[in-house]
C-alpha cells in the first residue's frame, strides 16, 4: 500500500474547489482516459489585477492525482497569473506533505494543466507542451522532461519516469531520456555550487526568514528599530516596522534600499519588499 | 473498524487450526527430521501424515509431493527441470496472462536463445486453442499455463491441454496456486506432469508451497544440496509449515463442497449488485470461473481511488489498474484481453473465501454505488449521471501507442 500522508488524505477524501468556474477565463486539460489519469482545469481571472479568482478541477485518476489537483486550486486562488506560474511541481508535493516517489508524475501533472490554463487565458501556445515528442506513449515532450529533470533535480532514468511517466510504456525512448539526462546535468554542473536550479516556495519562505533574523533585523536593532515579517507571497515580502525606524520620516526608503537588497543578495534576486498598513 | 476481506486471491488469513497446528513445532517438536535421535523421530511422522493430506486434496501419491518456499519456488523449479533435463528441446509454450514468476522466466530464455510462444486469449480471457495446438512441436521443452487466473478467476482446460501435451510427448506443468482448494482435483486421472501450489492461498502462513511432480518424470532439483525430499529440493524440511500446510489441505478438502456453493452464491450475489451500477462490466469469463472471483471495472473512475475508498470502510479488493502496480499500465492480463483501457484502469478485483458472510456482502453492496458516485462526481469524463464526449478521453498525440 501507498504511504499516503495525511494531508493527501485529507485532499483525497475531502477534496476542495471540485467542478468548473463559472466563467472560463481559461481552461487547461492535461493526461488522458487511456493514460490512467486526466485533469482538467478551469480558472477565473479578475482582469485588472491579473489574478485568479477562482480555481476549480475535475479529475479522473488515483488517490495522488485526485489530491494534488485539490491542492493546486487551492494554492493558486487569489494569486497573480505570475505568482501561480512560478509554483513548481515540487511545491505541489510539498504542499501535501510529499508523495511517494513512484507518484510525483501527479504533481507535474498540476503544474501543466495549471500552465495550459494561463497560456490558454493569455491565447499563447504552452511553452513545455512545445519540444519533440519523446515518449509516444504518454506524449511527453524533452522540454518537459527536460524542466521537471531541473526542478527536481533528478540523476536517473529511473527518475524521470516517476515524475513525468515518459519511458513508462514501452520503454523505446529510454535511450533518449539517457541522452536529456546527460545533457541537463552537464548543464546544472555548470552552474554555480550549493544553490538549487530552481527554488521552491517553502526553500524561499525560509531563506528569507533566515535573513531577516539573523542578518536585516540585528542591523536594524542597532539603530534602535525592528522589523518583522508578515508574510511572502511567491516573490513579495511584506514587512511591519517597529520602534524608532517607524517614525523616522526616512523609513521607507531605507527599508526599500536596505532590505531589498539584502534580499536580493541572500536570497532570490527577484525579491520585492513591500510595507505592511495594518 | 471491522475488517472485511475481499482480497483472498492475494493471500488469506491464517486458519486458526492450521496455527493450532503448528504451535507445537515453535515449542517442543523442533527436531530435525534426518537427525538419528528420538528428537528428529518425532517429528517425522507429522510430515509424512501432513503430506498425506495434501496428496488426498490432490488426488495424487504423497510421493509425489516435493515442498518448496511458495508458488514463485515451485514455477521455477518445474520450469528449469524441464528445460534442463530435455537439453535438445529449445522452444517453450505458455499464455500472455500467466503469474510473474512464469513471464519474467520468459524474457530471461528468450534472451538465452530459447523460442517461446506465448499464446493470446479473447475478449473473455479463454486460451486461443488453435493457437495453442498450432505452437505445439516435438521441439516444444515445456507447455506451462495457469489453471486459473488470479486477477479475473478464468479457468483453462488444463486436463484437456496436459492430455494433448502427454500424447505428444511433451511435459505440462499447470500454475495452479489459485486453483487448489477452490477447483476439485485428481492428478491421477489426468496427465498433468507437474503443478505448482502456494500455502498462502489457502489459510496456510506464507513461506510455504509445493511442486507436484508426476512418478517417472525426469526430475532435476533447482534447490541443490541434501537428500530431503528425496533429493529433490535441498533443504532442511520447514516442519511447522509442511504441518501448517497439510491442515489447511485437509480443511480445504472439507470445504471444497461450500466453496462451491455457498461462496459461489456470496460471488454471485456480490457480482449482480454491483453490475447495477450503470456503466460497470465483468471481466472475464462468468462460466469458466473459479467460484470465489469476480473483476469489474467501472467505466470513467480509477481503481487505485475506489480501493481506498473501500478500504476506509474496512472492504479489502484489489485493482488492475495501472497506479496500484507502481507501473504505468494497467495490468498485462486485461490488456491481453484486449480491455480497453477507459476499463481496465477502473477494474477492481474481489476474491471471497468461506469465512466471508451475508453482512459482508449487503454492506459492501450498500457502500459501493455512493463512492463509484463520488468518484464520477470528479471525473472530467462525466456529467449528470452520464458520461461526457470529452476531448480527454485519448492523448491529443497522433503517434500515441496506446489510443492508436
Amino acid at each position: 500500500m501507498w504511504e499516503y500522508t495525511d494531508k493527501v488524505m485529507d485532499h483525497f477524501e475531502n477534496p476542495r474547489n471540485v467542478g468548473v468556474v463559472s466563467r472560463i477565463d481559461g481552461e487547461g486539460q492535461v493526461g488522458s482516459l487511456s493514460c490512467g489519469d486526466a485533469l482538467r482545469l478551469t480558472i477565473q481571472v479578475d482582469k485588472d489585477r491579473d489574478t485568479i479568482e477562482d480555481a476549480k478541477f475535475q479529475t479522473f485518476g488515483c488517490a495522488s492525482a485526485i489530491a494534488s489537483s485539490s491542492a493546486l486550486t487551492e494554492m493558486i486562488k487569489g494569486k497573480t497569473l505570475d505568482q501561480a506560474l512560478s509554483l513548481t511541481n515540487q511545491d505541489i508535493a510539498e504542499f501535501l506533505g510529499g508523495l511517494p516517489r513512484e507518484k510525483m508524475h501527479c504533481s507535474v501533472m498540476g503544474q501543466e494543466a495549471l500552465e495550459a490554463a494561463v497560456a490558454n487565458y493569455r491565447g499563447v501556445p504552452v511553452k513545455s507542451a512545445q519540444g519533440e515528442l519523446v515518449c509516444k506513449c504518454f506524449g511527453v515532450t524533452d522540454s518537459e522532461i527536460e524542466r521537471v529533470v531541473r526542478t527536481n533535480r533528478l540523476t536517473s532514468v529511473e527518475e524521470i519516469t516517476q515524475f513525468t511517466k515518459a519511458g513508462g510504456g514501452c520503454g523505446q525512448c529510454k535511450p533518449k531520456l539517457e541522452e536529456i539526462l546527460a545533457r541537463v546535468l552537464h548543464q546544472t554542473a555548470k552552474e554555480p555550487a550549493g544553490k538549487p536550479a530552481r527554488m521552491t516556495a517553502l526553500r524561499r519562505i525560509k531563506l528569507i526568514e533566515e535573513a531577516i533574523n539573523t542578518e536585516i533585523a540585528p542591523a536594524l536593532n542597532r539603530d534602535g528599530g525592528d522589523i518583522e515579517l508578515v508574510d511572502v507571497d511567491g516573490h513579495e515580502v511584506l514587512v511591519t516596522l517597529k520602534g524608532a525606524c517607524a517614525s523616522c520620516p526616512a523609513s521607507k526608503q531605507t527599508l526599500a534600499d536596505f532590505v531589498t537588497d539584502r534580499l536580493r543578495s541572500l536570497v532570490d534576486p527577484e525579491i520585492v519588499v513591500r510595507e505592511y498598513h495594518a | 473498524m471491522k475488517t472485511i476481506y475481499f482480497d483472498n486471491n492475494a493471500t488469506t488469513q491464517v486458519d486458526p487450526q492450521v496455527f493450532e497446528a503448528m504451535e507445537p513445532f515453535f515449542k517442543d517438536l523442533y527436531g530435525n527430521p534426518s537427525s538419528m535421535h528420538h528428537k528428529g523421530g518425532e517429528v517425522a511422522p507429522y510430515i509424512r501424515e501432513a503430506r498425506r493430506k495434501l496428496s488426498s486434496l490432490l488426488g495424487c501419491e504423497p510421493e509425489e509431493i516435493v515442498y518448496t518456499s511458495c508458488g514463485t519456488e515451485s514455477d521455477n523449479t518445474a520450469l528449469w527441470s524441464a528445460i534442463r533435463t530435455q537439453p535438445d528441446r529449445k522452444h517453450l509454450i505458455t499464455s500472455r496472462v500467466e503469474h510473474s514468476a512464469i513471464v519474467n522466466n520468459v524474457t530471461l530464455l528468450r534472451r538465452l536463445g530459447y523460442r517461446v510462444t506465448e499464446v493470446g486469449v479473447d475478449r473473455q480471457g479463454r486460451l486461443d486453442m488453435e493457437e495453442f495446438k498450432r505452437a505445439l512441436t516435438p521441439e516444444t521443452a515445456l507447455v506451462s499455463f495457469h489453471w486459473a487466473n488470479n486477477e479475473t478467476g478464468v479457468v483453462f482446460p488444463v486436463e484437456e491441454i496436459a492430455g494433448m501435451c502427454h500424447e505428444r510427448g511433451v511435459v505440462f506443468h499447470t500454475d495452479a496456486v489459485q486453483a487448489v482448494g477452490k477447483i476439485p482435483m485428481n492428478l491421477r486421472e489426468s496427465k498433468i506432469s507437474m503443478l505448482s501450489l502456494a500455502g498462502h492461498k489457502l489459510h496456510a502462513p506464507k513461506g510455504i508451497g509445493a511442486l507436484y511432480v508426476r512418478q517417472g518424470l525426469k526430475f532435476l532439483p533447482f534447490m541443490v544440496g541434501g537428500h530431503q525430499e528425496r533429493n529433490r529440493r535441498g533443504g532442511t524440511e520447514n516442519v511447522p509449515y509442511i504441518v501448517g500446510l497439510g491442515k489447511a489441505a485437509e480443511l480445504a478438502e472439507a470445504r471444497l463442497g461450500e466453496e462451491n456453493s455457498r461462496v459461489r452464491a456470496l460471488r454471485d450475489r456480490l457480482e449482480e449488485g454491483l453490475l447495477k451500477i450503470p456503466y460497470s462490466i465483468v471481466n472475464g469469463d462468468r462460466v469458466n470461473r473459479l467460484p470465489n472471483t469476480t473483476n469489474i471495472s467501472f467505466e470513467y473512475i480509477e481503481g487505485e481511488s475506489i480501493l481506498f475508498h473501500l478500504s476506509h470502510f474496512g472492504i479489502c479488493a484489489s485493482s488492475g489498474s495501472a497506479c496500484t502496480s507502481g507501473s504505468l499500465e494497467p495490468s498485462h492480463v486485461l490488456r491481453a484481453m484486449g480491455v480497453p483501457f477507459t476499463a481496465a484502469h477502473g477494474s477492481i478485483r474481489l476474491s471471497l473465501c468461506t469465512y466471508n458472510t451475508d453482512e459482508e456482502v449487503d454492506f459492501t453492496l450498500g457502500k459501493f454505488p455512493p463512492i463509484v458516485e463520488k468518484l464520477r462526481a470528479l471525473s472530467p469524463f462525466w456529467k449528470d449521471g452520464a458520461p461526457t464526449d470529452s476531448a480527454l478521453l485519448t492523448c491529443d498525440t497522433d503517434s500515441c501507442s496506446v489510443c492508436s
